[in-house]
C-alpha cells in the first residue's frame, strides 16, 4: 500500500546490469549529467493544483522531467533507455514510461533476454504491477516457445513469496496455452497444495488443468482420481472452502453419478463425526438431498447431532439441515433461510433431472 | 489483491446501461446536510458502540489530498490522477459536497489528458488508455458535462480495442482482461454508443470466462476474483445480459466472502478488505442477493477503517488512508443505504441522480 511506504525506501536506485562506473555517473542528478546537457527537463501539466517538489522526490521530479522530454523528442536512443529504467526504479506504475521503453527496445532491436532479466530485477518489489507483468508478456511473445521453460521458473519464483499472486497465475496459464510444458503442471499443484491445502489458486490451477492439458483426457479420465485426492484434501482440513467447491465442480454435469457416489456421503458423514465444522459438509448434503439422494439413519443421526435441540418435529432432514445452517453459519442465515424455502422445488426439480437419465 | 490491482480496477467503475429496466431500486436521493449524522443512524445501533461516519472529515481529506499534491504518493500516482479524481470527486458527490470543487478547472485539466486518437490517458502527456478513457467520461458525467466530448471519436477509439472473440484490449498494446470489457461497455453505454462494437461477442467472451464456482476470473480459466466478477456483471447487466449469470451459485460464492469481522474478502482465504465492500456488494445487488450477507456487519466493518480524526479510509482498520479506499468505503456505505449518502448505482459506479440525468431525458 502506497500509504505505508516508508520514505527512506523511495529512493531505490537499482541499476540495469551496468558496470560501476555507469553506477557512478548514474547518482550524479541529469542536470550534471555531460550526455545531458543538451536536453531540457518537461514539467508535468498536472491539472488545477500542481504537484509540490519537495526534498525527497526533487531527484524523482528531475528524472521525469528528462523522460517527458526524450518521450515528446520521440528519442529511441541509449541514453533514453537507460532513462525509462532509472524512471521505472522510482515508479514501476508509469505505463507511459514502460510503453516508450518498448518503443525504445525495438528501435536499437536491443537483446530481449536482458530485458527479462530487467524485468526480473524489479519483480519481486512490484509483484504486484500491471505494468510490469505486461511487459514481460510482450517480451515473451517475440520470444516465442524457447521462453517457455524459463517462464514457468519465473513464476514459481514468485509464487514462492506468494503463491496466490493473481498475475502471475494469470502470466503462467498464458504460458502454458500458448507455449505448452504441461507435463508437471498438476504435479506442480501438488506441491503448492502441500504447502498451503488453503491456496485457492492452486484449486483453480488443478481444474485449469485437468480441463485444458491435451494429454490427461478431460474431467471424464481424470475424474476418480481427482475425487479421491479432494476427499483425502478435505479430511485434511474440513474448514477449506475450496475443495468442497472444486468437488462440485468436479460433478457439474453430472449429479446423478454425484448423488449416487457412496464416496461423497460418506464424506460427509466422516467430517459430520469427527466434530469440526460441519458447516460446508452440511450444504454439501443439502445439494445432493436437492437432487435427490436419501440420507441413511447413520447420515441422519449424525446430522441432528449437530445441534441436537434443532431436529425436533422436523421429518425432512433437509429442513433441520437449514435449521442448523441457520444457527451456526450466522452471517449467512438469509441465504439458509432461502434455501429451507426453496427445498420444495429444488428436491421436486433434482428428483425429476435424476430420472431422466 | 494489492494497492496496485485496485488502482486499475478502481477506474472501471462506470455505469449502468441497460435500457429502460433499472438495477437499481432506490429513487436518487440528496443528503439532508443539515441533519446531524447522530440522529440518522438509528438503524445501525446494534448498542455495540457501532460509530458513526465522519463525513465531514472525508470531505475535507479529499479535497486537501486534491490541493497538496506534495506527498510521495500523490506524487507516485501522477500517471493516473485522473482515476483519483475520479474517486474523490464521486466521493464528495456522495457526501454531497461536489460544489466545492471548481469544475471549470477540473474540466479543462481532463480534456487535456485526451490525446488525438481520442482516448484518454492517466495525466496530461500520458499514453491514451481504456481505464483513464473512462475515469474521464465518469468525471463528465458528474458535472453532466458529457456534451464536452467529440462522442464519436472517443467511442471510435474504444471500439477499435476489441478483438475478434469479443475481448478488449486495454490499449495498443494489447493486454486482455476483462476489467477492460467491463470498461468498454460503460464508456459507450454511458456516450449511448452501444452499437459501435459487437455486444454479442463482447458478451460471448465475458461468460466463457464464467468459472464452476460462479465467478468470474480476468481471462477464460483464470480463478475467480470479486474484483473481476464485478466487472463481468456489470458488464453483463449494462448489456442485459444478466440470464447468463447463475445468480444462485454465485450470490453463495460472493456472501461467502464475508469473513468474522464482518469485512469481505476477494477470494477464498484472502484477507477483507474495504474496497470489497464495493465489489462484492455491489455485484449482489445488481444480481438481487444482497440480503444474502449481514449488512449491518459490513457497516461496522467499513466504519471500523475510518481515520475519524484526520479523515479518509483504510483498506482495513488502522492501516493508512488513500482515495481509493475512501471512494470504496463510502460507496459501499451508500449501496448498505447508509443514512445521508446520495444513492450509487451498483454497475455504473456513479451517483443515481447522474444516471436518470443521462437516460432519462
Amino acid at each position: 500500500m502506497l500509504g505505508r511506504i516508508d520514505r527512506g525506501e523511495v529512493r531505490i536506485i537499482g541499476v540495469d546490469g551496468m558496470d560501476s562506473d555507469e553506477d557512478e555517473r548514474q547518482l550524479l542528478p541529469l542536470s550534471q549529467r555531460p550526455e545531458w546537457s543538451d536536453v531540457t527537463p518537461v514539467p508535468q501539466n498536472d491539472g488545477p493544483n500542481p504537484v509540490v517538489p519537495i526534498a525527497y522526490s526533487e531527484e524523482f521530479t528531475e528524472i521525469m522531467g528528462y523522460f517527458r522530454a526524450v518521450y515528446l523528442a520521440d528519442e529511441r536512443s541509449l541514453r533514453a533507455l537507460h532513462l525509462t529504467a532509472e524512471a521505472i526504479n522510482f515508479n514501476a506504475g508509469n505505463y507511459t514510461v514502460w510503453q516508450f521503453r518498448r518503443l525504445i527496445l525495438e528501435a536499437l532491436n536491443a537483446d530481449l533476454h536482458e530485458e527479462l532479466g530487467f524485468v526480473e530485477q524489479h519483480a519481486s518489489k512490484n509483484s504486484k504491477n500491471y505494468q510490469l507483468w505486461h511487459h514481460r508478456r510482450w517480451l515473451v511473445e517475440k520470444m516465442g516457445t524457447e521462453a517457455a521453460v524459463g517462464e514457468l521458473e519465473f513464476t514459481k519464483k514468485i509464487f514462492l513469496n506468494d503463491a496466490k499472486n493473481y498475475h502471475a497465475w494469470s502470466h503462467r496459464q498464458w504460458v502454458l496455452q500458448n507455449l505448452g510444458g504441461w507435463e508437471d503442471e498438476l504435479a506442480y499443484c501438488n506441491e503448492l497444495l502441500e504447502d498451503d491445502i488453503f491456496n485457492n489458486s492452486a484449486w483453480n490451477q488443478r481444474y485449469f488443468v485437468i480441463t485444458s492439458h491435451p494429454g490427461l483426457g478431460g474431467i471424464e479420465a481424470t475424474l476418480d482420481s481427482e475425487v479421491n485426492y479432494t476427499i483425502k484434501s478435505i479430511l485434511i482440513k474440513p474448514e477449506n472452502e475450496s475443495p468442497w467447491r472444486y468437488l462440485r465442480g468436479l460433478y457439474k454435469n453430472n449429479m446423478q453419478s454425484f448423488v449416487t457416489n457412496p464416496k461423497i456421503s460418506t464424506l460427509c458423514l466422516n467430517v459430520l463425526t469427527s466434530k469440526v465444522n460441519p458447516v460446508f459438509a452440511l450444504s454439501l448434503l443439502l445439494d445432493l438431498i436437492s437432487n435427490g439422494f436419501e440420507p441413511n439413519k447413520d447420515l441422519k443421526n449424525a446430522i441432528e447431532a449437530v445441534i441436537p435441540e434443532s431436529n425436533s418435529q422436523n421429518s425432512d432432514i433437509s429442513v433441520t439441515i437449514c435449521a442448523i445452517l441457520e444457527i451456526i453459519d450466522q452471517m449467512r442465515v438469509n441465504y439458509w433461510r432461502w434455501r429451507k424455502n426453496n427445498l420444495h422445488s429444488q428436491v421436486a426439480e433434482g428428483v425429476a433431472n435424476l430420472h431422466i437419465h | 489483491m494489492s494497492q496496485e490491482f485496485n488502482t486499475n480496477l478502481g477506474t472501471l467503475f462506470a455505469v449502468n446501461l441497460d435500457g429502460p429496466s433499472r438495477l437499481h431500486r432506490r429513487s436518487a436521493t440528496q443528503p439532508d446536510q443539515s441533519a446531524p449524522f447522530s440522529d440518522r443512524i438509528d438503524r445501525f445501533d446494534l448498542g455495540l458502540g457501532m460509530g458513526e461516519l465522519a463525513a465531514e472529515k472525508h470531505a475535507k481529506y479529499i479535497l486537501t489530498v486534491e490541493k497538496k499534491k506534495d506527498d510521495i504518493e500523490s506524487v507516485l500516482m501522477e500517471h493516473l490522477r485522473i482515476n483519483g479524481a475520479y474517486w474523490g470527486l464521486t466521493t464528495l458527490d456522495i457526501l454531497g459536497k461536489l460544489a466545492a470543487v471548481d469544475q471549470e478547472t477540473v474540466i479543462s485539466w481532463v480534456m487535456s489528458c485526451q490525446h488525438e486518437s481520442g482516448g484518454f490517458g492517466g495525466n496530461e502527456g500520458h499514453d491514451p488508455h481504456l481505464l483513464y478513457t473512462l475515469s474521464a467520461i465518469q468525471i463528465l458525467a458528474l458535472f453532466n458535462k458529457i456534451d464536452t466530448l467529440d462522442i464519436e471519436k472517443v467511442s471510435n477509439y474504444i471500439s477499435t480495442l476489441q478483438n475478434e472473440d469479443g475481448s478488449f484490449s486495454g490499449d495498443k498494446w494489447g493486454e486482455i482482461d476483462t476489467r477492460f470489457s467491463y470498461v468498454a461497455i460503460c464508456s459507450l453505454a454511458l456516450l449511448k454508443q452501444l452499437d459501435k462494437i459487437n455486444v454479442e461477442n463482447a458478451v460471448k467472451y465475458i461468460v466463457s470466462c464464467k468459472n464452476l464456482d460462479g465467478g468470474f476470473g480476468c481471462t477464460p480459466g483464470a480463478e475467480s476474483h470479486a474484483g473481476q466478477i464485478f466487472c463481468c456483471i456489470g458488464a453483463l447487466a449494462i448489456t442485459g445480459c444478466l440470464h447468463y449469470v447463475d445468480k444462485d451459485l454465485l450470490g453463495w460464492w460472493l456472501c461467502e466472502r464475508q469473513v468474522k469481522s464482518g469485512g469481505l474478502n476477494g477470494r477464498p482465504e484472502k484477507l477483507p478488505d474495504v474496497c470489497y465492500s464495493w465489489w462484492v456488494l455491489s455485484s449482489l445487488i445488481i444480481i438481487d442477493r444482497v440480503h444474502w450477507i449481514d449488512k449491518e456487519k459490513l457497516v461496522k466493518f467499513i466504519l471500523d477503517c475510518q481515520d475519524k480524526e484526520n479523515g479518509g479510509i483504510s483498506d482495513r482498520p488502522d492501516d493508512a488512508v488513500d482515495v481509493f479506499h475512501t471512494y470504496f468505503g463510502v460507496a459501499g456505505l451508500s449501496l448498505l443505504e447508509y443514512p445521508g449518502l446520495k444513492a450509487i448505482d451498483p454497475a455504473y459506479a456513479l451517483p443515481v441522480d447522474v444516471i436518470n440525468r443521462i437516460f432519462l431525458h
